[in-house]
């Protein structure tokens, strides 16, 4: 039997640049929420950091639920085998994201500091596992597991935790906090923007080190030799990091690029390497788990693609009106004073006269 | 044969550790779903409120419109981000905890899955982060269309899980092959009739409960006299919304009621607790005794007679078929077992959920009649009963699911796979109970939190008139 057909090969591309996606828009957020309180020093600085991601996390996770969808939709087995051998692991990311999630939205809802401040920590906390666990799993997927003959999940959560896949979660952290870091400095103005800047400059450089240990590891792991294609994509992200590195301090705009460019190729090579397996097995390779052992029939493979083919282009094109919506930099001088709706749309039709067709008229304008 | 119906269900199989990996799954799984579905019927409902509001301020440019907008919507944000949250969970679980199913199913169950979050959940928000943060920023049209895509979406996302959970309750458009269900048709399992009666059943609960709400809280601010404007705006919605949607949800269950009696015989002669199959069977409203075994041990005390009949098949005559002739038929065709629900509970829920749907009836049409003689705010009877009766959608909405999945019981696939062997075999009894302990206390601090947070934002009420409100609640609704 062959290891896989083109429509799994489609999927396993398509589901791979929906982790791509989680991990470069999510992978800031993290960043960003595990530095509110390092970058921000009073309530109004907080709320300014906290709008630099608010319109755009929800949309930025939204990623993690459709790639999780797709996995199960184009390759159930490995889904089953994933999310059940997993399983302490994601009930553990499932905590930080609810405890993330919760903590943006409760934030403001009580005007006092110690409410405040304990959604602060728990935002840091929500950012802090996943970004952690993320790297711990996908080393852990490349790198092979511990799988019996009927694709079951045979460890423990300790067996998750190897150095190798240790290093690759540190890996993830590190790169998420540069990431989170240099998206503060480009989205602010003043001092939340100087302080994030510092931070960059101090964590690309450790960030670089941890990532080409753990790429360099993964490039000389892989079972039966080298793999080429993963190699050049690990050296490629290689570069990017120490580019970042150097950026960090000297030019956000094209720091935020170098380590957006260095989590795709970082992720790339991972998927290059798995390829064409979902699971490995460090059990036997026999056991490993091929695209064609882990797919859906070929009927819904070919329902799902049309279905993405018609849907994704259009999601890319609103996601990527909503950044440029809300493109604008924040500063925590935007908050000093207290604005209604009213108030906003009577700024914003002073700085754009003529832009739109007279409005009915409500009070305040 | 009477020996044989006297046994509980899965005595059959082997018995295990004193709590099973395989209970503590169905418990994990049942706990995470009903928390999940408190928020989202509130949200679907209230976002079609919100847009509402919303499309009468931008018709009319009328201030109130706008107050109603934004105090609606914050309870509707509390709701989501819960919701969200809680959703995770919810797609990740299948495969965490329900392995075997995953597999199973995998081929079907996960193309409705994968079609939520590129057809629904990516607009919902997306669009929420610019419905929230794009107040100045966008122009009132665009804005407008943001809220409705929001409400439109969180409606999408429904039909999508809905159409999955149909696929559980009456499994169409599949094969067999190596013993795996293969999707043959994607249409019929999209367009599956279940799926189709539980969107409709599920859009009118959202609108039952979100209407509730809307009454309850401009109940407690009218009986004080607070802005009579917006919560008389909010009854002059809610009212008509909660009578009219009960009403249609008598006509849709009834023909949601004759389709289950074909789809899922079983489910509906537990329901009333039919064991002999009968021509013109009465509505039990109260039962006592063993609800577990034979007719001998049932005391029926009130019965509606021919009610069940009219009900189930659409003819005050028409035959149930009873627990005992169908647990026979099931022997024959899937092999010895015990294919009987536990009656009590499906006896029981069904009639809670009815129960709260007669009342929800009664009440909104009482006060849709004192609103339309003018006595409603006048009416402290109406107004202090209301607040309390936001529980009734609730426990409907609980009560409704337990009994469609605790009705289809052994079965997790109706017809086609167990539920005792769909777990995973790869987590242990002691994992569960570390993720069911944790979620469950995780569960619980956050619906304290939210209760509180959502108490008050209902009791600061809306933004003063022509007044900007305090810092944190201003600008973006959330932040």
């Amino acid at each position: 039997m062959d290891a896989y057909t083109a429509l799994q090969v489609v999927w396993f591309v398509l589901i791979s640049i929906l982790w791509l996606g989680y991990f470069l828009l999510e992978g800031f957020d993290f960043g960003v929420g595990m530095l509110i309180r390092a970058v921000a020093h009073d309530k109004e600085e907080r709320r300014a950091v906290l709008h630099t991601i608010g319109p755009i996390w929800d949309g930025n996770e939204v990623w993690l639920l459709v790639a999780g969808g797709a996995t199960f939709a184009a390759f159930p087995q490995w889904y089953a085998t994933l999310f059940s051998g997993f399983y302490l692991a994601l009930f553990l990311i499932l905590v930080g994201l609810i405890v993330r999630n919760v903590s943006f939205e409760f934030w403001g809802k009580i005007d006092s500091d110690s409410w405040r401040s304990r959604w602060e920590w728990a935002l840091i906390f929500g950012s802090f596992m996943p970004a952690l666990l993320w790297g711990v799993g996908w080393a852990n997927i490349v790198h092979g597991v511990p799988i019996d003959a009927h694709h079951e999940y045979t460890g423990t959560l300790f067996d998750l935790l190897n150095p190798y896949a240790l290093l690759g979660g540190l890996a993830t952290l590190t790169l998420f906090l540069t990431h989170g870091a240099i998206f503060l400095n480009l989205r602010t103005t003043g001092e939340i923007g100087k302080r994030a800047k510092r931070i960059a400059a101090t964590v690309a450089p450790v960030t670089a080190v941890v990532g080409i240990a753990f790429l360099t590891w993964t490039v000389a792991s892989h079972r039966g030799g080298v793999d080429a294609g993963s190699a050049i994509l690990a050296a490629v992200s290689a570069l990017a990091l120490i580019a970042a590195a150097i950026l960090a301090d000297r030019n956000p705009a094209r720091a935020f690029a170098a380590t957006g460019a260095a989590i795709l190729t970082f992720f790339l090579a991972l998927f290059v390497d798995l390829f064409p397996h979902t699971m490995v097995s460090s059990t036997s390779s026999a056991f490993d788990m091929t695209l064609n052992v882990s797919a859906s029939s070929s009927y819904t493979l070919t329902v799902m693609t049309v279905v993405a083919v018609l849907l994704v282009p259009v999601v890319l094109v609103y996601q990527a009106w909503t950044y440029w919506v809300f493109r604008h930099r924040v500063s925590a001088e935007d908050f000093g004073e207290v604005r209604t709706p009213l108030d906003l749309i009577d700024k914003a039709r002073g700085e754009h006269p003529g832009e739109r067709p007279p409005e009915p008229a409500g009070p305040g304008s | 044969m009477k020996g044989f119906t006297a046994m509980k269900w899965r005595s059959t199989e082997p018995s295990v550790a004193p709590v099973s990996s395989l209970e503590l799954a169905r418990w994990q799984f049942g706990i995470t779903t009903l928390y999940h579905f408190i928020f989202v019927p509130v949200t679907i409902g209230l976002a079609i409120c919100v847009a509402f509001f919303q499309t009468r301020w931008y018709r009319t440019g009328e201030e109130h419109w706008l107050r109603s907008t934004r105090f609606w919507g914050k309870l509707m944000l509390i709701s989501f981000a819960l919701g969200v949250a809680t959703g995770i969970v919810q797609e990740f679980q299948f495969g965490m905890a329900w392995s075997n199913y995953s597999r199973f199913v995998g081929d079907i169950f996960g193309a409705p899955l994968a079609m939520e979050g590129l057809a629904a959940f990516f607009v919902e928000s997306t669009f929420l982060g610019l419905w929230i943060f794009g107040w100045g920023r966008l122009s009132k049209r665009v804005h407008l269309a943001c809220a409705w895509l929001v409400a439109g979406s969180t409606a999408l996302s429904a039909f999508f899980i809905l159409a999955a959970n149909s696929w559980m309750q009456h499994p169409v458009g599949y094969k067999l092959e190596g013993g795996k269900a293969v999707l043959t048709d994607i249409g019929s399992v999209l367009f599956n009739s279940t799926a189709l009666f539980a969107f409709a059943h599920t859009i009118l609960a959202a609108l039952l409960t979100a209407g509730m709400i809307l009454i309850a809280v401009s109940a407690w601010h009218l009986r004080r006299g607070n802005e009579t404007r917006v919560f008389g705006d909010a009854m002059r919605l809610g009212l008509p919304m909660v009578t009219i949607a009960a009403i249609v949800t008598v006509f849709v269950g009834h023909f949601n009621g004759i389709l289950m009696s074909h789809q899922q015989p079983m489910k509906m002669a537990a329901a009333d607790a039919v064991f002999e199959t009968k021509k013109g069977a009465g509505l039990s409203l109260f039962a006592t005794g063993d609800l577990k075994s034979n007719p001998g041990g049932l005391n029926r005390n009130i019965e509606i007679p021919q009610l069940l009949s009219w009900i189930s098949t659409g003819y005050p005559n028409g035959e149930i078929k009873g627990i005992n002739n169908l647990n026979r038929e099931y022997q024959r065709k899937y092999g010895p077992g015990n294919y009987t629900p536990i009656v009590a509970i499906a006896y029981w829920t069904w009639r809670a959920m009815l129960g709260c749907a007669a009342l929800m009836l009664l009440f909104g049409a009482y006060g849709w009649w004192l609103l339309h003689k003018g006595k409603l705010e006048r009416s402290k009877r109406f107004l202090t009963f209301a607040v309390p009766a936001v529980a009734l959608p609730f426990v409907a909405s609980a009560t409704g699911w337990l009994f469609t999945e605790m009705g289809r019981q052994p079965w997790a696939v109706f017809g086609l796979l167990k539920t005792n062997v769909a777990n995973s075999p790869s987590v242990s009894a002691a994992e569960i109970w570390i993720t069911l302990v944790g979620f469950t206390l995780l569960y619980g601090v956050l619906a304290a939190i939210a209760g509180r947070v959502f108490l008050k934002t209902v009791k600061k009420g809306p933004v003063e008139a022509g007044k900007a409100e305090e810092p944190g609640q201003e600008l973006a609704l959330a932040y």
